[in-house]
C-alpha cells in the first residue's frame, strides 16, 4: 500500500481514538465518576438544609436528584405580541441547521480533495479545496450567530423545556461549548494557515489538521443529536420524565446513532450540492474561457460529491425509520401513516427531483468529451427507466377523494394505480432509479476513453449481466415478496434488494476502474464545453435539497405530535398540535429563501475578499 | 446581474412549485389535535355505554388497532378472552395474574409479561412486547378506561363482561380528540348528529338520497343495536351485500361520545 494512504489511515485511526478517550472524559456521567459527582451534589445540598438531612439520616429513601418532567399549561409559555413562537423557533432552528450541515460537511470533502491533490500532486484540486473551505468560513460564522439565535429563542419562548434539557444535558452541553472552540481554533488555523503549510511535511500537518477538523465537527454534530433524538426516544429516565444520571444513556438513546449515520450522509451530500450551486453561479458569471472551464470542473467534482452521498443516502433513511419503527411502533406507524404518508409523497417528488436533475447534469456533462457519441442512443433508455421509477415512487396508495370521486372510482384505491402505493413498489423503483443513475455515471466516466485491456469484453459482459441479474432478483423480491406473502416478509424483502443495489454499484464500479486503468484516452474533456441549461440542474440540485432538508424536519419533530420529550413530557402551548402539510411546505419555503439569501450573502463575501481597489493616490507617499 | 436574476428567479420558482404541490397537489389534511379532558360519567353509566367507552378507547386514543389489526403487528384481540388461561399455565408467563380480567390487564400495563410467540422485540426472542404500557407515554389511559377496554373485549370475545364499572374513582376523566382543542358542544339528537356527519351524502335517510351505503330508512327492522353499534364503530366489520369495504369512515365512533353514540343508536334502531 502506498505510504501516502497508510498516514491517513494511521492519522485517522489515531483521532478516532482521541475521540474515543475524549467523549468520556468531557462528559461526565460516562463513568462511574459522573455518579460520584450527582452524589456530591446530592450531599452538597442535604447539608446545606440540616432539617433535611436529618429526615435522610432517618429515612433510607433518599429524594431524588432531579425533578419530574414539569406538567405544564399554555401560561406557562411566554409570548411576545405579534410574534408566533413556534415558527421562530421553527425557522430559526432550521437556518442554523441548514448551515450547520453545510460547514460540517465542506470539510470532510475538502479534506478528501485536498489528499486527492497531495497524492496526485496536481494543484488543482488543492485550490478547490482551498476555494471550498473559503466558502464555508462565512458560512461558520452565521452558523454560529444562528445558533446563538436559536438558544435565545428556546430560553425566550420555551424556558421551561429548556430547562429541563439542560437539567439532563448540561455536561454535554458544556462540551459542546469547549468543542465548539476548539472547531473553531482548528478551522481557522487550518484556512489561514492553508498557504503557509504548504510542502512536505507541512502538508502533512495541515492534513492532520484537516482530519482533526472533522473529528472536532462530527464531535459537535454528534452531541447536538443525541439532544434532539433524546426528545424522540427518551433514555435514561422514568415514566415521570426523571433524569437517572446516567447522561451517557441519554446521549446514547435508541435513535441517536440512526440519526448520527442519517445526518453525516445527507450533510455531504447538501454540502455537495450548494458548491455546486455555488460553482455553477461562477460558471454563468464567468468572464473569460479559463474561469468558465475551472468552475465547469469544479461544479463537475461538487455534483459528484453530492451524487456519492445521495446514492446511500436511501439506505440511511431506511435504516432511521426501521429503528424508529422497532424503538416504538407507534412512532413508526404515526411517521409513515395518516397525514405523513401524503408528505412521502412529496418526498418522492423531492428526491425523484434530485435523481433526475443530478442524472441530467450528467447526461449534459457528457458533451464535453466527443466520445460520448457512442452512449447517447442509450440515454433515451436511461431517462424512461429513471422517469417511470419516479412515477412509481410518488404514486399514492389511498386517495382522499369526494364522495363523489369515491364512487366513480369504486373506492379509495385505483384498480391499478393503487397496486404501486405500497412500500414493495417503491423500494423497487427506489433501487432501480439508484442503479440507472450509477448505470449513468459508468457511461460518463466511460465517455472519452477506450479500455484497453484484453479482458475488456469480457468485463463489459460481466458488467452487464450484473446489471441485469441484479435488476431481476430486486424486481423478483419487489414482486413476489411484496405482492404474494404476508407482511412480514414485505418489509424483509427491501434488504436483500438495498445489499442487490449495494454489491451492483460496488462490483461494477470496481470492475469498471480496473478495466480502465491506463485506458486510452480519444476523445479529450473540454472543461467549459457545457451549456449554461445544465448549470441550473446544479441550482435544481441545491434548492430542491435545501427544501427537502426542511421538509424532513418538519416530519422528524412532528413525530413527537404533542409532546415536547416523548409520552413524557407534553407540550402544553396553543401551538401543540401538528401543522399540516400545506403549512409546514409554506414555512419551510420562507426559511429557504431566507437561507437562500444569506448563502449569496456569504459566496458575495468569499467572491469580495478577492477585489482589490487601486488607492495609491490616497497613501502618503505612495504616488500613482 | 442579469444572471443573479434568472439564477434568483429559476430558485424562487422551483421553491414556489414546490410549496403549491404541497399545498394544491395533495389533499389537504388536518392532522388531529392533542387530546382534550372530558368528564365520564361513569355512576350514571350502563354496562352496554360502559362497553362502548372501552370500544371508542381501544379505536381512537388506545392506538390498539394500529398494531392488532389484520397486517400481523400484533395478534388480534377477539379471542384473548377465551385463550387467557391457557395463557396464564404457560411456561412462558411471567405475570402474576389468577383471572382472566388480571391477565388483559396486566398485558395492558406490563405487556411483556407474556408475549405472544413471533411477536416479541427483534432479538429478545419473544422475551420482550414491543408494546408500550397503555397506562403511561403517549397514550396516557386512566385506570377506567382500561377497565373499559377489558370489558369491550371481553364483549368482543362473546363472553360474560365481568369488569365492574368503577364507582370508587372520585373524578374520572379521559382524554378523548376533539376538534381545534376546545371541547364542541355536545349533539342534542340523533338528526342533528345525521345531519353534522353528512350520513344522508351515502344513506337513503330521512330526506336524503344517498346511495353510495345501505338504505337505512328501515333499518331498525332489519338489524338489532349491538349491529348497528359495531356497524358505526367499525364499518368494515361486516359489510352490507352489494356494497365495498372502505368506503365508510371508521372514525366516527371517535367523533362521538358513549351518550352521543347510544342515542344514535337508539334512533337508528327506531327506524322500522
Amino acid at each position: 500500500m502506498n505510504i501516502c494512504y497508510k498516514r491517513i489511515i494511521y492519522g485517522a485511526l489515531l483521532l478516532a481514538l482521541f475521540a474515543l478517550i475524549l467523549t468520556p472524559g468531557i462528559v461526565p456521567g460516562t463513568d462511574a465518576g459522573f455518579a460520584m459527582a450527582a452524589d456530591e451534589v446530592q450531599v452538597a445540598d442535604i447539608a446545606a438544609d440540616a432539617t433535611v438531612a436529618d429526615a435522610i439520616a432517618t429515612d433510607a429513601t433518599v429524594a431524588p436528584a432531579y425533578p419530574p418532567a414539569p406538567k405544564l399549561t399554555a401560561a406557562d409559555y411566554p409570548t411576545i405580541k405579534g410574534i408566533n413562537s413556534r415558527i421562530v423557533v421553527w425557522i430559526v432552528a432550521q437556518l442554523h441547521l441548514w448551515f450547520a450541515a453545510f460547514v460540517l460537511a465542506v470539510p470532510i470533502f475538502v479534506f478528501i480533495i485536498e489528499c486527492i491533490g497531495m497524492k496526485t500532486r496536481d494543484q488543482r484540486y488543492d485550490n478547490m479545496a482551498h476555494e471550498f473551505i473559503k466558502v464555508s468560513i462565512t458560512a461558520y460564522s452565521l452558523t454560529a450567530i444562528l445558533g446563538g439565535l436559536l438558544v435565545f429563542s428556546l430560553v425566550l419562548f420555551y424556558p421551561d423545556v429548556f430547562r429541563y434539557m439542560s437539567t439532563i444535558f448540561k455536561e454535554s452541553m458544556f462540551a459542546y461549548a469547549l468543542l465548539f472552540f476548539a472547531e473553531s481554533a482548528v478551522l481557522y488555523i487550518y484556512y489561514y494557515g492553508w498557504d503557509w503549510l504548504q510542502g512536505g511535511n507541512k502538508k502533512w500537518v495541515h492534513l492532520t489538521l484537516g482530519l482533526l477538523l472533522n473529528a472536532v465537527g462530527t464531535m459537535l454534530m454528534f452531541q447536538a443529536n443525541a439532544w434532539v433524538t433524546f426528545t424522540m426516544s427518551p433514555a435514561a429516565v422514568d415514566a415521570a420524565g426523571v433524569f437517572n444520571g446516567d447522561v451517557w444513556a441519554a446521549i446514547h438513546n435508541f435513535l441517536w446513532n440512526p440519526i448520527n449515520i442519517h445526518r453525516v450522509v445527507a450533510n455531504v451530500a447538501y454540502g455537495g450540492s450548494v458548491v455546486g450551486a455555488y460553482a455553477a453561479f461562477k460558471f454563468l458569471s464567468a468572464p473569460n474561457k479559463e474561469a468558465r472551464a475551472h468552475y465547469d470542473w469544479v461544479g463537475y467534482n461538487a455534483n459528484f460529491i453530492a451524487i456519492c452521498a445521495l446514492l446511500p443516502l436511501p439506505f440511511a433513511g431506511y435504516y432511521l425509520t426501521a429503528e424508529i419503527y422497532a424503538y416504538s411502533q407507534q412512532m413508526g406507524i404515526t411517521l409513515m401513516g395518516g397525514v405523513f404518508a401524503w408528505l412521502f409523497i412529496i418526498q418522492a417528488v423531492l428526491i425523484g427531483t434530485l435523481f433526475l436533475s443530478a442524472n441530467y447534469y450528467l447526461w449534459c456533462g457528457m458533451g464535453r468529451s466527443d466520445g460520448a457519441n457512442r452512449y447517447y442512443p442509450y440515454l433515451k433508455y436511461l431517462a424512461i427507466v429513471i422517469v417511470g421509477a419516479f412515477l412509481v415512487w410518488f404514486t399514492p396508495h389511498t386517495l382522499v377523494l369526494t364522495n363523489g370521486e369515491l364512487k366513480s372510482l369504486g373506492g379509495p384505491y385505483h384498480e391499478y394505480l393503487g397496486k404501486f402505493g405500497i412500500m414493495p413498489a417503491k423500494n423497487t423503483a427506489v433501487n432501480i432509479m439508484i442503479l440507472f443513475t450509477a448505470l449513468s455515471f459508468v457511461f460518463y466516466r466511460r465517455c472519452n476513453k477506450i479500455s484497453t485491456v484484453s479482458w475488456a469484453p469480457a468485463g463489459n459482459a460481466a458488467v452487464v449481466a450484473l446489471f441485469v441479474a441484479g435488476i431481476i432478483n430486486i424486481l423478483i423480491l419487489g414482486v413476489y415478496y411484496g405482492y404474494f406473502t404476508n407482511t412480514v416478509y414485505k418489509v424483509a424483502a427491501s434488504i436483500p434488494q438495498v445489499l442487490t443495489t449495494l454489491v451492483i454499484i460496488v462490483t461494477a464500479l470496481t470492475l469498471d476502474s480496473f478495466m480502465y486503468k491506463g485506458a486510452k484516452e480519444v476523445a479529450p474533456l473540454h472543461w467549459g464545453r457545457v451549456s449554461n441549461r445544465s448549470q441550473y440542474a446544479l441550482f435544481l440540485l441545491a434548492v430542491a435539497f435545501t427544501w427537502l432538508m426542511g421538509l424532513m424536519g418538519y416530519i422528524r419533530s412532528g413525530i413527537r405530535q404533542h409532546w415536547h420529550v416523548s409520552g413524557i413530557f407534553r407540550d402544553a402551548s396553543v401551538d401543540a398540535y401538528t401543522p399540516d402539510l400545506s403549512f409546514a411546505a409554506n414555512t419551510v419555503s420562507v426559511a429557504t429563501i431566507l437561507f437562500m439569501a444569506m448563502v449569496i450573502f456569504v459566496f458575495w463575501l468569499a467572491a469580495l475578499s478577492t477585489r482589490k481597489t487601486d488607492a495609491s493616490k490616497y497613501w502618503m507617499g505612495q504616488k500613482s | 446581474m442579469k444572471n443573479f436574476l434568472q439564477v434568483v428567479t429559476f430558485s424562487l420558482l422551483v421553491i414556489a412549485s414546490f410549496a403549491a404541490y404541497a399545498s394544491f397537489g395533495i389533499p389537504r389534511i388536518k392532522p388531529a389535535p392533542p387530546p382534550v379532558e372530558e368528564k365520564l360519567d361513569l355512576g350514571a353509566m350502563t354496562m352496554d355505554q360502559f362497553i362502548a367507552v372501552g370500544e371508542k378507547v381501544f379505536n381512537g386514543k388506545g392506538t390498539c388497532t394500529l398494531c392488532h389489526n389484520s397486517m400481523g403487528r400484533a395478534p388480534m384481540l377477539d379471542k384473548v378472552v377465551s385463550i387467557s388461561d391457557s395463557r396464564m399455565k404457560d411456561a412462558r408467563y411471567k405475570g402474576e395474574a389468577t383471572s382472566i380480567v388480571e391477565y388483559i390487564r396486566e398485558s395492558m400495563v406490563k405487556p411483556s409479561a407474556f408475549v405472544v410467540a413471533g411477536f416479541g422485540k427483534a432479538g429478545s426472542n419473544d422475551s420482550e412486547s414491543p408494546m408500550p404500557d397503555v397506562s403511561g407515554g403517549g397514550i396516557g389511559m386512566s385506570e377506567a378506561e382500561v377497565l373499559a377496554v377489558i370489558a369491550y373485549l371481553q364483549d368482543l370475545g362473546g363472553v360474560e363482561v365481568t369488569v365492574e364499572i368503577p364507582t370508587d374513582v372520585p373524578e374520572e376523566s379521559s382524554d378523548d380528540e376533539e376538534g381545534d382543542g376546545e371541547a364542541r358542544a355536545p349533539y342534542e339528537s340523533a338528526e342533528a348528529i345525521i345531519e353534522e356527519l353528512t350520513c344522508g351524502m351515502c344513506h337513503m335517510i330521512g330526506e336524503e338520497e344517498g346511495e353510495m351505503g345501505p338504505d337505512l330508512r328501515t333499518i331498525g327492522a332489519l338489524r338489532d343495536k349491538d349491529y348497528l353499534r359495531r356497524a358505526i364503530i367499525d364499518p368494515n366489520a361486516e359489510i352490507a351485500e352489494g356494497f365495498d369495504a372502505d368506503m365508510m369512515p371508521d372514525t366516527l365512533g371517535d367523533d362521538l361520545s358513549a351518550k352521543e353514540m347510544e342515542m344514535l343508536v337508539d334512533y337508528l334502531a327506531g327506524l322500522k
